[in-house]
């Protein structure tokens, strides 16, 4: 009958729970499910990210189109125009980074889409009946987000030999790494999103207003040096454009005669690259955790 | 309080047919344990302009083990409310509430790896295909991957879905996809199921499919079931139900003993001249009953209405008023419905009740999501 309930040592009476009422849901819950059970529910979580791109072939084909057709469409059409000496490189190879944090962006705000989506079909409650925490719940929903944004960004990658990017081991390594980053990073600035909205038209919306500046000030397109100094500003906050930099970067360690005109500065100076990396790791982690707690706070 | 035990004891021995997994449970048939056990339970929520809707109102209930429980009422009543306090996704406001032996309060986690649940509303991922759907769901539910792949099978059998296991469930049926939540629900062998309206929007067919799952579901293993409903029939075959209205349990018994407690049968004569006879038929009865005239005929309410048939006619004939028809009901579920509440389960309550804060739609316990 009760083959695979957790298997909870039935401590009646637990001395920690008469005193915390408010622990339903949260992280630190009364003890009863194991750190097993929790990464299960994670891996469920990602497995079904991963089923479901499986079976939206025709949904992700789509949207790798569009950085695809930027990529060369504009690209091309930009390129004759846009002399390399003042970029550093063609305006392909420029275009490139902008294009796979175009790519890994859009499945990873989907997450957060996705949540709200859940909320309202009723799948959402079917997880919270789950006998786990519901921090999990959302760490399962990030990683996945975050597995599936990274695969599609893998496969664009793919296309950068056409771009004139070596196919060089450590180099793929290092941007799948920086692509990792970048959609673990947004995956999390989306599900705090989700999880503070209730309505997805509102989602949407904001989404419609947000993005495309954001893409713009990221320095995927355009070097972001000349850009005026309130717009300055907006760069330093943008986490697509730590994204874009720490891919050029990884270009130029690497490759260093593709090294590009680089992104975001801090008083005219680049700051370093690991600290870019630290900044969007914290970034993601506290959304995340804030997230985490917004969504675990019981009715 | 053995309620049940007379109704439930002749399927009782066919409980251990079934191989389980797991400790041999030799239910205790004689003394039942409860499997539910509601004290006092309150739930109100802040309502618009500062007031407070109380959804369910000091509520006091047992359901024991191995039962079938009809939780019987008009939409808004409180019964999804309720389930969502037992399946602990809402938190009392007052009371207590233990379920699978586990408190919802202190130990909310306890309470819903022992629980399944099937919602008013429920959702699959329409993408994945039937079996996909329910791995994951195992798999949520921390079973190991060659245990939930077992499950997965057992479940698809029990409801009869082994066939389209293979099917996205966009292609499935209503009936099919209500059967699928069910074996979802079923995967982690729940002590204790939970069904809210289970089968609603269901033509017929379907409907006596579901119950047929669940009514097998009770006899092999021994499942506790709690069913919301408004269908009359449906309570009709559960071991007990038990009528809430305006968040409060109004009534509690088997199907019979509920109906015995009324006792009258409904008599309706439909005559030549109604008027007249109903003042013919108030004077052959004895004092105290009320003798009602509606569309229908003449009408009201004795102990033994056939009986009393006979005598109306003659009584009637002696006055010269023609009888075209005559009938006698024994009180039906829904008698006793209106006999508890003051209304028909079928008539909507009257506008704007208070308690009808949560009316199970697909955002009944949405809100207890952030």
């Amino acid at each position: 009958m009760t083959a695979s309930a957790p298997p909870a040592p039935d401590a009646p009476g637990a001395p920690e729970d008469p005193g915390t009422p408010e622990d339903a849901g949260g992280p630190g819950r009364a003890p009863g499910i194991s750190p097993r059970h929790e990464l299960r529910a994670v891996h469920a979580l990602v497995h079904r990210d991963l089923l479901r791109l499986s079976a939206q072939r025709v949904h992700t084909a789509l949207m790798l189109l569009q950085p695809v057709l930027y990529l060369f469409v504009l690209g091309g059409g930009l390129a004759a125009l846009i002399p390399g000496s003042s970029l550093g490189v063609g305006y392909q190879a420029y275009l490139f980074p902008g294009m796979l944090i175009m790519t890994v962006q859009a499945p990873a705000i989907i997450v957060g889409i996705r949540l709200i989506t859940d909320r309202q079909s009723g799948y959402l409650r079917e997880l919270l009946m789950v006998p786990v925490s519901r921090p999990t719940l959302l760490l399962g929903s990030c990683a996945g987000g975050t597995l599936v944004s990274t695969v599609q960004g893998a496969v664009l990658l793919g296309l950068g030999g056409a771009v004139g990017l070596p196919y060089d081991p450590l180099l793929l390594v290092l941007l799948l790494a920086a692509l990792l980053l970048a959609s673990f990073t947004i995956t999390a600035l989306s599900l705090l999103l989700a999880v503070s909205l209730e309505r997805p038209e509102i989602f949407q919306m904001l989404l419609g207003l947000v993005m495309m500046p954001l893409l713009f000030l990221s320095g995927g397109f355009f070097p972001l040096e000349n850009l005026p100094r309130w717009a300055h500003v907006l760069t330093v906050v943008n986490p697509l454009a730590y994204g874009v930099d720490l891919l050029r970067r990884c270009i130029a360690l690497r490759v260093p005669h593709q090294a590009a005109a680089m992104g975001v500065e801090w008083a005219g100076r680049q700051p370093p690259l690991l600290l870019e990396c630290a900044l969007l790791l914290a970034g993601g982690a506290l959304a995340l955790v804030w997230a985490a707690r917004r969504f675990g706070r019981p009715e | 309080m053995q309620p049940h035990a007379g109704d439930d004891a002749p399927t009782r021995p066919t409980s251990l047919t079934v191989a389980r997994t797991g400790p041999d449970v030799t239910r205790p048939a004689a003394r039942p344990k409860p499997a539910i056990s509601i004290r006092g339970l309150v739930k109100s929520y802040p309502g618009p302009d500062g007031t407070t809707t109380h959804a369910v109102r000091g509520l006091d209930l047992d359901v024991f083990e191995g039962e079938t429980f009809a939780f019987l009422g008009p939409n808004g009543a409180g019964k999804s409310t309720t389930l969502a306090l037992l399946c602990a996704l809402a938190r009392p406001t007052a009371g207590q509430a233990t379920v699978a032996g586990a408190d919802v309060r202190s130990r909310p986690d306890l309470v819903r790896g022992a629980v399944g649940m099937l919602f008013q509303h429920s959702a699959l991922d329409p993408d994945l295909t039937a079996e996909q759907n329910l791995y994951i769901h195992a798999r949520l539910y921390g079973l190991r991957r060659r245990r939930a792949r077992l499950r997965v099978t057992e479940t698809l059998e029990t409801v009869g879905l082994a066939d389209r296991r293979r099917s996205p469930v966009r292609t499935l049926s209503g009936g099919m996809r209500r059967r699928l939540e069910l074996a979802r629900g079923l995967l982690h062998a729940p002590r204790v199921l939970f069904l809210d309206e289970p089968t609603t929007g269901l033509d017929p067919h379907a409907r006596a499919q579901v119950w047929e799952h669940l009514r097998a579901l009770r006899d092999r293993h021994g499942c506790t079931l709690f069913v919301t409903t408004h269908y009359l029939e449906e309570a009709e075959h559960c071991d007990r139900l038990g009528i809430i209205d305006h968040g409060r349990l109004v009534a509690e018994g088997t199907a019979r003993a509920l109906k015995a407690a009324i006792g009258d049968d409904r008599v309706v004569l439909r005559t030549g001249d109604d008027p007249a006879a109903r003042q013919v038929v108030a004077q052959a009865m004895p004092a105290g009953v009320t003798v009602t005239l509606d569309t229908e005929g003449v009408r009201l309410r004795v102990p033994d209405g056939s009986a009393w048939i006979p005598r109306l006619c003659v009584a009637l004939a002696g006055h010269g008023i023609a009888v075209h028809a005559a009938s006698a009901t024994p009180p039906t579920l829904d008698d006793v419905f209106f006999h508890h509440t003051g209304r028909s389960i079928h008539v909507p309550p009257p506008h704007g009740t208070p308690a009808a804060p949560v009316p199970g739609g697909p955002t009944a316990a949405a809100e207890e999501a952030p």
